[in-house]
Parts: C-alpha cells; sequence; structure tokens
C-alpha cells in the first residue's frame, strides 16, 4: 500500500514495450511509455490502432503478450489485485446491469471495492449528484437515457476513489450535446479528484483536452506530446491540392518551385511556412491541372499525416 | 477474509433480485417440471409399479422427487446462463477488473443460483403432502434442507462450469439437451435402475446424480426406496458438488474477460 514510497515510480503509468498478438496479427507492437501522476493523456488512435488492446492490458482484462505494464508500480499481471483498487475503469460497451437501478448498481460496485454501509451509502449519493442524477439513483438503468447512463457508468468508475482513471472511447454512441455534457463532469471530478486519467478516443477533437496525446497506429507509438507541440512541429501551413495526377503534379511542384510535396491517398500535401505566399504562385503555375485547393493551419491529422503517411481515417476499414 | 465475502454477498443479492425482476424466469423455471409431473404422473401412473416397493406407492408420489430435481436444474440453468448474458451485456466485465478472487466471483453467482433452486423447490415440495410426502419431524426437514441444498449447489455450480465455458446462450442450449436433460432422465427420476436392460443400468449406476436423487428420496420417505444407501449417496453428492465448484473456478480463472 506504498505506492508512492521511497525508490518506486513516481509514474501513475509504466508501459516497457508492450507487445500483443491475436494470431497472425500485431496489435501491440512495443509500445514504451510513461504518464506522470496528474496528467490527462489520450490515447489517440483509428480502429485497429491497438489502443484498445493497451487499454485493455493496463485494465487487467486482458494478458500482455511481451513487456510490462505497471499502474501505480503494481504490475498488472504479477500484482493484480494492487494495480486493479488503484484504477476505475469505465468500459466503451455499458457495464451497467440495466435491471438495476443506478444506486445499487453503484452500491455492488462498492462492495466489491470493499466499501459497505453508511460510508458507501454517502458515496454513493455524492458521486450521483455529482453527475446531476440524484433524482435518478432509484431509476432502473434501462429507463435513463444514453447520455445518463454513462455519467452512471463514470460515477461507477469513481466510487472507490481510484488514483488512475482508465475509460475506453467513453462518449461513443452519444450525440454531440451529451458528449460535451460528459466531459464537462469529468473536467469537474478530475479538478477536485487530482486523478490521473488515461483515455483512449478515436475523435481528434476529444485528444486535443488532453495534456498530452499519445498518437498511436498499426500497434506502434507514432508521436507523443501536448496536442500544441504536436502541431506545432509541422511548422506554418499545411496545403492540399486536388488533383486528376498527382504524382505528375507533385513531381512538377517539386522542381519548379523547389519546395516538398507528397502524395497522400491521390492529393498532393505540401508543408511549409508562410504558405498564403505559395498559393497564388501554385495557381499560375498549375492552375489547369489543379481542381481544388485548400490551405490550412496543421491539425492533429497533419501530424499522423507526416508520421504515417496516410490519413487517420483511412485505417477505419479495418 | 471480509472483504471476499463481502463480493460473495453482493453478487449473491444481485442473482436474487435480478431473478425476481424477471417474473418470466420465476415461472420458466417451475411450471414445465410441475407440468411434466401432472401429464406423465397421471399417464404413466396406472401402468406403472415401482419396483420391490409394497403396494400403494402411486407414480405420482414415485415421480415427485425426480420432479424437485428437474426443477433444482431449470433453475440452476436459468441463472448460470446469465452469465453468459452478463458477459454479453457487459456487466461481467466490471466485476473481473475488481479486485475480487474469481472463485469469489464464482461462488456469489453460484449461491445465487442455489438460494434460488431451494426457494423454487420449496414452492413444489408444498405439494408433498398431496401425494403423501411428508418429512416426518422437523429434524427430517433439515436433513431434507441439507440435501436439497447440496444437490443445487452440485447443479448450480455444474451449470456454472458450462457458463462459464461457453460464448453463446445456444450452446448452452445444445449442452442441456444432449448433456444435462439425459443426466436427469437415467437417474432414478422418471424410472428406476431396476429391470432396465444391463447397459441402461451401468449407465445409471455411474451416473452422479443417480446418487442425488436417492438422497433426496430417502430423505423424503424414508423407508422402502430402492437404489444407493443414504452415506453413500451423501458423500458422491458432496463431492460432485466441491467438484463442480472447482471446475467452474478453474473454467472461470483461465477464461480471459471476454
Amino acid at each position: 500500500m506504498h505506492a508512492d514510497g521511497p525508490g518506486l515510480s513516481p509514474e501513475a503509468v509504466r508501459l516497457r514495450d508492450l507487445r500483443h498478438r491475436f494470431g497472425e496479427r500485431e496489435a501491440l507492437a512495443g509500445i514504451t511509455l510513461d504518464v506522470p501522476a496528474g496528467e490527462l493523456l489520450a490515447l489517440l488512435g483509428p480502429n485497429g490502432s491497438g489502443k484498445t488492446t493497451l487499454f485493455r492490458i493496463l485494465s487487467t482484462s486482458l494478458l500482455p503478450g511481451a513487456g510490462s505494464a505497471t499502474v501505480f508500480g503494481a504490475d498488472v499481471v504479477r500484482d493484480s489485485a494492487r494495480a486493479r483498487r488503484a484504477m476505475g475503469v469505465v468500459f466503451q460497451a455499458p457495464s451497467l446491469d440495466r435491471k438495476l437501478t443506478a444506486a445499487e448498481n453503484l452500491r455492488h460496485q462498492g462492495r466489491l471495492y470493499g466499501l459497505r454501509g453508511r460510508a458507501l451509502e454517502e458515496r454513493i449519493a455524492t458521486a450521483l449528484g455529482r453527475m446531476g442524477l440524484a433524482d435518478r439513483a432509484g431509476e432502473r438503468v434501462e429507463r435513463l437515457s444514453g447520455g445518463m447512463a454513462r455519467r452512471v457508468e463514470l460515477a461507477k468508475g469513481l466510487l472507490h476513489r481510484p488514483r488512475l482513471l482508465l475509460l475506453d472511447e467513453p462518449t461513443s454512441g452519444l450525440d454531440p450535446a451529451a458528449r460535451r455534457e460528459f466531459w464537462t463532469y469529468f473536467d469537474a471530478l478530475r479538478r477536485e479528484s487530482g486523478a490521473t486519467a488515461v483515455v483512449t478516443t478515436h475523435l481528434m477533437e476529444e485528444a486535443d483536452r488532453a495534456d498530452r496525446i499519445a498518437l498511436m497506429d498499426e500497434g506502434r507509438l507514432v508521436a507523443l506530446g501536448p496536442p500544441a507541440a504536436l502541431t506545432a512541429e509541422i511548422g506554418g501551413d499545411v496545403i492540399t491540392l486536388e488533383t486528376g495526377r498527382p504524382e505528375e503534379l507533385a513531381a512538377a511542384i517539386a522542381a519548379r518551385l523547389g519546395c516538398q510535396a507528397a502524395v497522400v491517398e491521390r492529393a498532393v500535401r505540401i508543408e511549409i511556412p508562410r504558405g498564403h505566399e505559395l498559393v497564388p504562385r501554385l495557381m499560375e503555375a498549375f492552375g489547369d491541372d489543379i481542381r481544388g485547393l485548400v490551405l490550412g493551419k496543421p491539425t492533429l491529422d497533419d501530424v499522423f499525416v507526416r508520421r504515417t503517411g496516410h490519413h487517420f481515417h483511412a485505417g477505419d476499414a479495418s | 477474509m471480509s472483504s471476499f465475502f463481502l463480493a460473495v454477498g453482493t453478487l449473491w443479492q444481485r442473482e436474487l433480485v435480478r431473478f425476481y425482476r424477471q417474473p418470466s424466469r420465476v415461472v420458466g423455471a417451475l411450471a414445465p417440471p410441475v407440468l411434466f409431473w401432472l401429464l406423465i404422473g397421471s399417464g404413466l401412473g396406472p401402468s406403472f409399479r415401482v419396483p420391490g416397493a409394497t403396494t400403494g406407492t402411486s407414480y405420482l408420489a414415485w415421480f415427485f422427487p425426480g420432479v424437485v430435481i428437474l426443477i433444482l436444474l431449470f433453475t440452476a440453468i436459468f441463472s448460470e446462463i446469465s452469465i453468459i448474458e452478463d458477459r454479453r451485456e457487459g456487466f461481467l466485465q466490471g466485476v473481473l477488473v475488481a479486485p475480487v478472487p474469481r472463485a469469489a466471483v464464482v461462488l456469489g453467482k453460484v449461491l445465487g443460483g442455489t438460494t434460488l433452486a431451494m426457494l423454487q423447490s420449496a414452492l413444489f415440495l408444498a405439494l408433498g403432502p398431496a401425494v403423501g410426502l411428508t418429512p416426518s419431524s422437523p429434524g427430517a426437514l433439515l436433513v431434507l434442507a441439507a440435501v436439497l441444498f447440496l444437490l443445487a449447489f452440485a447443479l448450480t455450480a455444474l451449470a456454472a462450469a458450462i457458463a462459464w465455458w461457453l460464448d453463446s446462450t445456444q450452446g448452452f442450449h445444445a449442452i442441456m439437451n444432449l448433456f444435462l436433460v439425459p443426466m436427469w432422465l437415467l437417474a432414478g427420476t422418471l424410472f428406476p435402475a431396476e429391470g432396465t436392460p444391463g447397459w441402461l443400468g451401468a449407465v445409471m449406476r455411474v451416473n452422479p446424480l443417480t446418487y442425488g436423487v436417492a438422497a433426496l428420496r430417502r430423505s423424503l420417505a424414508p423407508e422402502g426406496t430402492a437404489g444407493p444407501g443414504f452415506a453413500v449417496s451423501l458423500w458422491v453428492t458432496g463431492a460432485c458438488a466441491a467438484l463442480a465448484f472447482g471446475l467452474a473456478t478453474l473454467v472461470a480463472s483461465r477464461r480471459p474477460t471476454r
């Protein structure tokens, strides 16, 4: 019970060369990552990028193929009981018993974590109150809206006051309004508890809220850093050209204007400072070949493209 | 240790609450056996003579303990099939990442099913006096309750082991029809082992449930019952209960969360 004791890592989460295979498919190809206590880390990646596998290993739902993962110094395989006590887990799929009321669900959860009696009842009331669900405590979960049910899930994960919150696509299936509401409650809770949080998501605007983003693709960590630093590394602007003959156009731009032009998914892409100055020159020289032109500030998608060579949502089919 | 039993208790309680919030399950586990009892009992009664028994034992009375076992079996199946539903609907994933040993998870589930099976069979046992089956003393009633507990626990733990191992309720129904119902049929419930062809008699003698049925028969009507003795029947049933529970815990511990 002395996870903060001398000689132990101050990191909330410590991953060392974590690997996992599902048959032939390599779901995690060696992830090394530290999450300092108190941080909100977003695991951002398209479907099939390995973020849910990573979540399952961290939550002790899945044994890793190789490598190690610790939560506040407790190894998730060898010391899983201690790791489990330190974690509050919110799954992507609902984990509530729909036949039971919100309060009954939380009561069972609390007892599984060793809470009981008056202390437990007080925590349930507080947790539901914070989620704006005080008047719904006695309602069966099957009668709650999707957004409310998600907030009960969050209350459930937080009930034993974990030091690490693990959330897997917590807002999937919610409409934008319910999603915003969920994050408002989440932020308030984190401010109060100071808990570390690791959130998987495939939504870039959700990842933008994090202290740091771990960008994943095909089981690898392709970028890691604060959102602003990640986009700043592109430097300047991104110009995307729509054209019928991307290879030829990219080669011609490189030859005649002397700037790096890459072909990404049938479009020509140029990363350049002061992009607005290049636009008239592009139109003048290649106006006939250009069907469309977009000039923009770099986004996380641009970071993803630079690191992987393809767009963020290209991997969705897998 | 207390946190172990806190977890067992809370999962036990959930089983009960869920079961009685879904009235179709209550009826589903109780009505078919009672119907079988009335239909088969009335249909076979006139042509059936209990081997070696004194005249006057009606088939309805002879079949009665077999129906009790069927109620236990059906309730066990209906309650433990929820392990598959819990996995599909997601409740189980939360339980499995809680700091609780798998043995506690299995024990909570199995004790929940056991309690339900005992309560359901008690409803039916209240009909016993109508066919002349009444525990003769409070002591006999306690013995009956103990035998019911052992039987219910063994059958529920067996159903739990199957449910932990399977992924679909359809699979469970197949096992039920191919394995559990024949096991019930060949346990001296519907017909006695005496007078059956040799191979069938042999199967019935190695079927552990035969001993459970004998234990129940003897605790309901101590005299004039053929088949295995009371002590050996209790030992076999108790051993099977422990074995089934061990198996269920083993399957649950080996299984990844999904």
